[in-house]
């Protein structure tokens, strides 16, 4: 009792002495310019979607109408089939960039021989806007004349058309994203993997332990922070994404790579501004419920290191 | 075996990172004939600067305009940011208070929940700002925000306080510990901030497409965009379009190299 009221006390004067100091070297007004850019360009319009995502709006003129723009995103099909494919989007590219990512910083941080050419090769496409992708690849995977059909026909096979078949779009721009963020989830494990002791993998050598043992209990534990960074990044980007999709398929063929970021700007662009910002308010519920849950697990998980 | 796994993962990185790219270069030296065969061949007839000058000088020099533009919208925007994160993550990191609570889920909120677009553009029109370069600038300074103050506050707490008692003590207001002795402290982070923040911004597509409309301001991506879909078959001018404007990102990245490895991966990882 006594002990930890004293314990208080100190706590108390330690943090009535900081603050002295921080009162005069640290002034609150620092926050001021960032705060009032979030609130007028991010919290306003965030807390406004809520409302304006009721309305038949035309940015001029709203009508309340209740949940009716909700019911609509949900029952027709081509915009209930965007959220479908948000989340085969996002949950896709996080996973193929964990697992390919992780597997070239493991290749990458051995005794390669020229590892840092393959360092740099793999974060050039990191560097190319992604409308400057987009169009790239819609040359090459051109399913008449582009070159990867072509090395493809070489041996002997047809290949598909990537972007236009509608069963396929969908997973080629998949494909296609995973290729230009490869690069910085590999340099966020390289970083993981460099901190690891070298000492751990003598240990484990002199143990008899393989090297797939060794990857199991020794890397695969440690990186979990970057495997952390990694999934929360590319989860945040591939549910939101929009901007690949626009310029490879714009959504299509039909509806078949369409995902909310798409329908977004398609209801905008028509007009139709109050069923926009519902699809606004469900990606917002899409990606708050994903990624809070996970970002509080990993923390957790660090924390417990 | 250490040389056959590199030699191998050299000839397949090569086939699935750089022939990609060299296809573009191959694409932007041929004529708008020979482009359109999309063969990874050498030009027949070299026309690398015909076809510049033609990107250029085109729809009475758009191109040369946007890329005015988007050098404005990319330096302004980051030498805010990075002056206004810069001054949050480190009262962040310094001084306990309710409103580092309030800012710490902001940041966070910040990072996760997708901008509504809409909202927005009403926003920037009752402000006037809608369709111009400041209404913009604003808009990427805003979405820039908590990812620098993340990088911002994790470097801050490498620095020794006694620094800051020092000055102090020396007689230094809060403005100039802040702007002399800090801030030049900061600088590998000012210079991951830069690098990262410019390329995402000079390559953004999305903001420009909903926030700057019209021709007259146009961004180099979004007349890029518009090009793509205005003339299908001139490869050629496309694939030069993108290697132009994908020199300014590569410039940085050159210099840059090594510090941006060094402060992402201190900022993200440890962050």
């Amino acid at each position: 009792m006594t002990a930890a009221t004293t314990e208080v006390r100190a706590g108390r004067s330690r943090k009535a002495r900081t603050s002295g100091v921080s009162r005069h070297a640290y002034p609150l007004w620092f926050y001021l310019p960032a705060a009032v850019l979030f609130l007028v360009f991010f919290a306003i319009p965030t807390f406004a979607s809520f409302y304006f995502s009721l309305t038949r709006w035309t940015l001029f003129d709203q009508e309340f109408i209740g949940f009716e723009n909700y019911v609509q995103f949900f029952r027709e099909p081509q915009l209930y089939q965007g959220f479908i494919n948000t989340l085969i989007y996002g949950f896709l590219t996080s996973g193929l960039k964990v697992v390919i990512g992780l597997a070239l910083a493991v290749l990458l941080t051995s005794a390669l021989v020229g590892r840092h050419f393959l360092r740099s090769v793999i974060f050039f496409p990191v560097l190319v806007s992604t409308i400057g992708v987009g169009i790239m690849f819609k040359a090459l995977l051109d399913p008449f004349d582009g070159m990867v059909n072509g090395a493809l026909e070489t041996l002997g096979i047809t290949g598909p058309g990537w972007l236009t078949d509608p069963d396929l779009a969908l997973y080629s721009i998949i494909g296609i994203d995973v290729w230009k963020g490869l690069g910085i989830a590999c340099l966020i494990y390289i970083a993981g993997l460099v901190a690891i002791p070298t000492e751990y993998y003598e240990a484990a050598r002199v143990d008899g332990a393989s090297k797939w043992a060794a990857f199991k209990s020794i890397t695969l534990p440690l990186v979990k922070p970057a495997t952390g960074t990694v999934i929360i990044l590319s989860l945040i980007g591939g549910l939101r994404s929009f901007d690949l999709i626009w310029a490879t398929t714009g959504g299509g063929p039909g509806f078949s790579s369409d995902v909310i970021g798409s329908v977004i700007y398609k209801q905008y662009q028509a007009g139709f501004y109050g069923l926009s910002t519902a699809g606004n308010v469900v990606l917002f519920v899409v990606v708050t419920v994903i990624m809070v849950p996970i970002s509080l697990m990993l923390n957790k998980r660090e924390v417990e290191q | 075996m250490r040389w056959v796994l590199g030699i191998a993962a050299i000839a397949v990185s090569i086939v699935i990172f750089i022939v990609p790219f060299i296809f573009i270069v191959l694409q932007a030296m041929k004529t708008r004939q020979e482009a359109s065969e999309l063969a990874f061949s050498w030009p027949r007839q070299l026309a690398f600067v015909e076809n510049l000058i033609e990107v250029i000088t085109q729809r009475d020099y758009i191109v040369a305009r946007a890329f005015l533009n988007s050098t404005i919208l990319t330096v302004a925007s980051v030498t805010l940011l990075v002056v206004i994160a810069a001054m949050v993550g480190y009262v962040m990191q310094r001084r306990a208070s309710k409103i580092r609570t309030v800012a710490n889920f902001f940041v966070l909120a910040g990072l996760i929940i997708p901008p509504a677009v809409v909202p927005t553009v009403w926003v920037l029109q009752s402000l006037g700002l809608f369709g111009t370069l400041p209404g913009l600038i604003l808009i990427e300074i805003t979405f820039g925000l908590a990812f620098s103050i993340l990088l911002f506050r994790a470097f801050v707490s490498t620095i020794p306080r006694s620094l800051d008692e020092a000055a102090i003590i020396d007689g230094a207001s809060p403005f100039r510990l802040f702007f002399a002795v800090i801030m030049p402290l900061m600088k590998p982070t000012v210079v991951t901030v830069i690098v990262v923040q410019s390329v995402q911004i000079f390559n953004d597509f999305a903001n420009p497409l909903y926030f700057l409309p019209g021709d007259d301001n146009a961004t180099v991506q979004l007349t890029l965009y518009n090009f793509q879909s205005q003339s299908n078959n001139q490869w050629n001018l496309l694939f030069m379009d993108i290697l132009l404007i994908t020199i300014p990102p590569l410039v940085m990245y050159i210099f840059f190299n090594r510090q941006i490895v060094a402060g992402m991966t201190s900022g993200a990882v440890k962050g």
